[in-house]
Parts: structure tokens; sequence; C-alpha cells
């Protein structure tokens, strides 16, 4: 379970590492398979039909779904493939490994029942999270903000997994679902956003204004 | 006695590697490549010439290539090749450390001595290059250090025997020291080894004043350099044997070959990066040197 732990964390890495937009959507979908795939591990859950629910409902959402989207909003929108970070790619790494040492010193601080996870499983939902946070500050284009937000919400989901046995399923598809629903309502955004003003850059929507 | 067979494997057989890694990416690429031996017959024909110097030069350039090969031999002399190593105490990891930025250092200064202006700008290429590998180094002995509890690369390697080497941080730490390995070697997603443009060389550049037996030292060196690295970044994975026997030899040849041959796989597969990226390189490796440090101190040890 420790493997799949660190393959999410070092996901999250590429994300903040990473300059191709299409290299950061592959991550996120990388880090959704490993995501539901975590959930399936601990034993009898292939049994116990919640985990195998959530586990599929959350892959077929994370890796198919949502980076489905994002391409197809890549495609339409045809911007180039850069990110574009307001924060340099050297520095945003070195603000993960910040953000990395704060996380496993807090999560010594909190310790938090894991149960059938390793404790490892606190650090790196408190790492995403963060770095779902400074992409979401760091990086101007409205597809790298979804991103971002997609990180953050993994982390959340991470942090509800341990939970699992006392939360009613309902909840889960409910967290899952808003998500979708967000991704979607941005990747129009996105489209419309391009439309009107040709690039998806989110520092020009301060400069909206009625039109005259 | 033991030194003397660790010192001897060295010279003798870590220009094969070098060939094994060359044979590799010509076979990838369909060729047939250079015969195996070519990088010993390179060093023969080296070692037969004539030195010329530059009049602009002073005695470092003459002194840096031996005090880059002997802290070499030094530092080897600190890693476990067959069970004990021939030099060991309490915080040699700091000298291994050191020996090998001494001759970093001398390099570089023999760069500067000439003159040249290719050489300064390899020289403070590989100054900026150096300082950020470093980090990633520093933090790697730290997390073996910290997990075997010892401060001398003997006890960390033979450490590993009694335990499994397949755990996250050691397979993170293999990351961490194989990307150190392409850096500090100029291997391919770093410095093309096969480039002469003047350019984007990092490590040809700086050695561009040299030619004859010291050029021979040189190369010789940066071969032995590989060797090591090799040998450390694999003995993380698959510890070394507890004697000198022909067993152990044989082991010890198959684990390397099986690095040179990765080596080569990666270099024939990666494009080189452009310069300014380099340092992102080297900053995503110390992040991942830094995650197994944290992994290491959260899992407790061992």
């Amino acid at each position: 379970m420790e493997w799949v732990l660190i393959g999410i964390m070092l996901t999250a890495f590429v994300t903040l590492g990473s300059g191709r937009l299409s290299n950061c959507i592959r991550a996120v979908a990388l880090q959704g398979a490993l995501l539901s795939l975590l959930v399936l591990l601990p034993s009898h859950s292939f049994s116990d039909s919640h985990h195998v629910f959530l586990a599929t409902i959350s892959f077929l959402i994370k890796t198919i779904a949502i980076p489905a989207l994002l391409a197809w909003s890549l495609k339409q929108a045809k911007i180039k493939q850069e990110v574009d970070p307001t924060i340099s790619l050297h520095l945003s790494l070195l603000w993960g490994g910040i953000l990395l040492v704060g996380a496993f010193s807090g999560a010594k601080v909190v310790s938090l029942p894991t149960a059938p996870f390793p404790f490892l499983i606190i650090p790196v939902a408190i790492t995403i999270m963060f770095v779902g946070f400074f992409l979401l500050v760091s990086r101007t284009k409205a597809l790298t903000q979804v991103i971002g937000f997609l990180i953050l919400e993994n982390g959340i989901f991470l942090f509800g997994i341990t939970l699992i046995g006392e939360f009613p399923l309902t909840v889960e598809m409910g967290v899952l679902l808003d998500l979708l629903v967000g991704v979607f309502v941005m990747g129009i955004m996105i489209y419309h956003i391009n439309k009107t003003f040709d690039h998806i850059d989110t520092k020009a929507l301060t400069l909206l204004k009625d039109s005259e | 006695m033991l030194a003397g067979i660790q010192i001897i494997v060295l010279l003798t057989f870590s220009p094969l590697f070098v060939g094994i890694i060359t044979k590799t990416k010509a076979f990838l690429v369909g060729k047939k490549g250079q015969p195996l031996l070519q990088p010993y017959y390179d060093l023969l024909k080296l070692f037969k010439k004539d030195v010329v110097y530059s009049t602009t030069s002073s005695p470092v350039l003459k002194i840096a290539p031996l005090v880059g090969f002997s802290t070499l031999l030094m530092s080897f002399l600190l890693f476990p090749l067959f069970g004990k190593a021939p030099l060991h105490f309490e915080g040699d990891i700091i000298l291994f450390a050191y020996l090998l930025a001494l001759g970093r250092f001398w390099a570089l200064l023999a760069a500067l001595d000439v003159g040249s202006s290719f050489a300064g700008m390899g020289a403070s290429r590989e100054a900026t290059i150096g300082a950020l590998s470093e980090l990633a180094f520093f933090v790697g002995l730290g997390v073996l250090a910290y997990s075997s509890d010892s401060l001398s690369l003997d006890s960390i390697f033979l450490w590993k025997l009694g335990h499994s080497a397949w755990q996250p941080v050691f397979l993170l730490l293999f990351a961490t020291f194989f990307l150190l390995l392409l850096t500090e070697n100029s291997r391919m997603p770093i410095d093309d080894p096969n480039t002469h443009l003047e350019l984007t060389m990092i490590h040809e550049a700086m050695i561009l004043d040299y030619g004859g037996v010291e050029l021979g030292f040189i190369l010789y060196r940066s071969t032995l350099k590989l060797f090591l690295f090799m040998t450390f970044a694999v003995s993380l994975l698959w510890p070394t044997l507890l004697s000198f026997s022909l067993a152990s030899l044989v082991f010890l040849f198959f684990k390397i070959a099986g690095v040179a041959v990765g080596v080569g796989i990666v270099e024939s597969t990666l494009a080189r990066i452009r310069l300014l990226k380099i340092p992102q390189f080297l900053i995503a490796n110390f992040m991942l040197a830094l995650l197994a440090l944290l992994v290491a101190l959260s899992t407790g040890g061992n």
C-alpha cells in the first residue's frame, strides 16, 4: 500500500514540475487510478460491495471521465501546450518540498487513526491537498486550475477513505458527483472564455466589464 | 590484500562497462557499434602520447588530473565491494562525499587555469550542476545513515544484508542515485558524452586543453567514476556478497553490467534536456531524495 501512496505523491510532483498541460492531465488520471486501486487494497475489501463500488465509480470518474473532458477542452480551446506558471517550475518544485516537510511534520502532531492503511496516508493526503492549493494559486490557465482543484479533491478523498467504514456510501457518491459536475461547468466555462477572449488566462478575468 | 584486489578490479574492469553502455546504445539504434574493448584501446593510445601544455597555464593544470584520479581511488577504498571495505571508520560517508567534491573542485580549477573561454563556460556549468546534485547526494547519504543507524559506508552496505532491500525507501533512493549517476558522469539527459559542440557540452568543454597522458588520466577517471556510481546505485538494491570469491566477482559483474545496459537504454530513449531545464531536473531529484528521507523518518528507520 505504501507503494501506491508514494506513487500518488509522485504524480502530484509531476503536475508541479511538468511544463506541458497534457502531461499534467495524464498525471492526474494516473493519480485517480492509483486512488481507486488504494480503496481495494485492504484485506476483505473485494468482498465488500461498498469498497468495490466506490473504487469502480471513482476510477470511472477520476481516470476516464474527467481527464477525457479536460483533454477535450484542451483540444477545443486550441491553446498552447505550455503551463505558464506565475511561479517558475523550479520554484514550484522547491515549494513542493517545503509543503512535503510541513505535511510530514504536521501529520506527526495530528496522529489520526488510519487503521487499515499505513500511517503514510495522512502526510500524503495533506501534501496532496497543499499541492492542489498551490497549483490553484500559482497557475494562470483555467485548465491548470481545474487540475489543481482535482488534486485538492484527491487529497480530501484520501482523508475520506480512512473513515470508509463509518462513512455512508451516499456521501462519497455525492462528493464524486459534485466533482464531475464542477469539472463539467469549468469545461464549459473554459470553452466560453476561450471563445470570447481567444485565451484561457484567468488573470484577464479581472478586466471583465459591461460592454459599452 | 582486500584493498589490492578492490583496486585491481576497479582498474581493470571499469572501461569494459563504458564499452557495454556504448554497445547497448549502438544496438538500440540498429548499428554494430564500436568493439566492446574500444575504451581500453583509446586509453592505451592516449597513454602512449606526449603532453603539450598551453603557454598560459600554470602547474594547476598538471596537478589536477592526478588529484582527481587519486581522490577517486581513495573514495573507492571506502566502499565495501567484497565484504568489508578496505578503509572504514565511523563518519567516512562525509569523507566519501568530500573526496568526490575535491576531485570536482580541482577539475574546475584546471578548467579556469588555461584561460580558455570554453573551458571557463564548462566550469561554470559544472559548478552549477555540482551544487545542485550534491544536495540530493547528501540527503541520500543522510537517509542511508539514518536507516542503518551508522555513519560508515561499510556498515551501511553490510547492514543491508540482513534486511529486505525492496522497501519503498530503498527504491526511491535507487532512483535518486541512478539519476545522480547520470548527472555526475555527464550521461545523456544532462550532457551528451559524445558531443563536441562547444556551446552545449559541459564535461568535455572543461578538458579541451588536455592532451596525451593527462587526457588519458582524465578519461580513465571518468570511467572509474562511472563504475563507482553504478556500483553504489546497484548495491542499494542488491547488496554485496560477504567475501571475495569467483562467485562474488561474477555476481558483481552481472549487477553492474545490468546497470550499464539500463544506462544505455535510458541514454538512447531520452533526448538531452535543455541547459536551462537541467536545474529543474536536479531539483526534482532532490525532491525524490527528500521524499525518501521523510518516508524513512515516518516509518521509523529500517
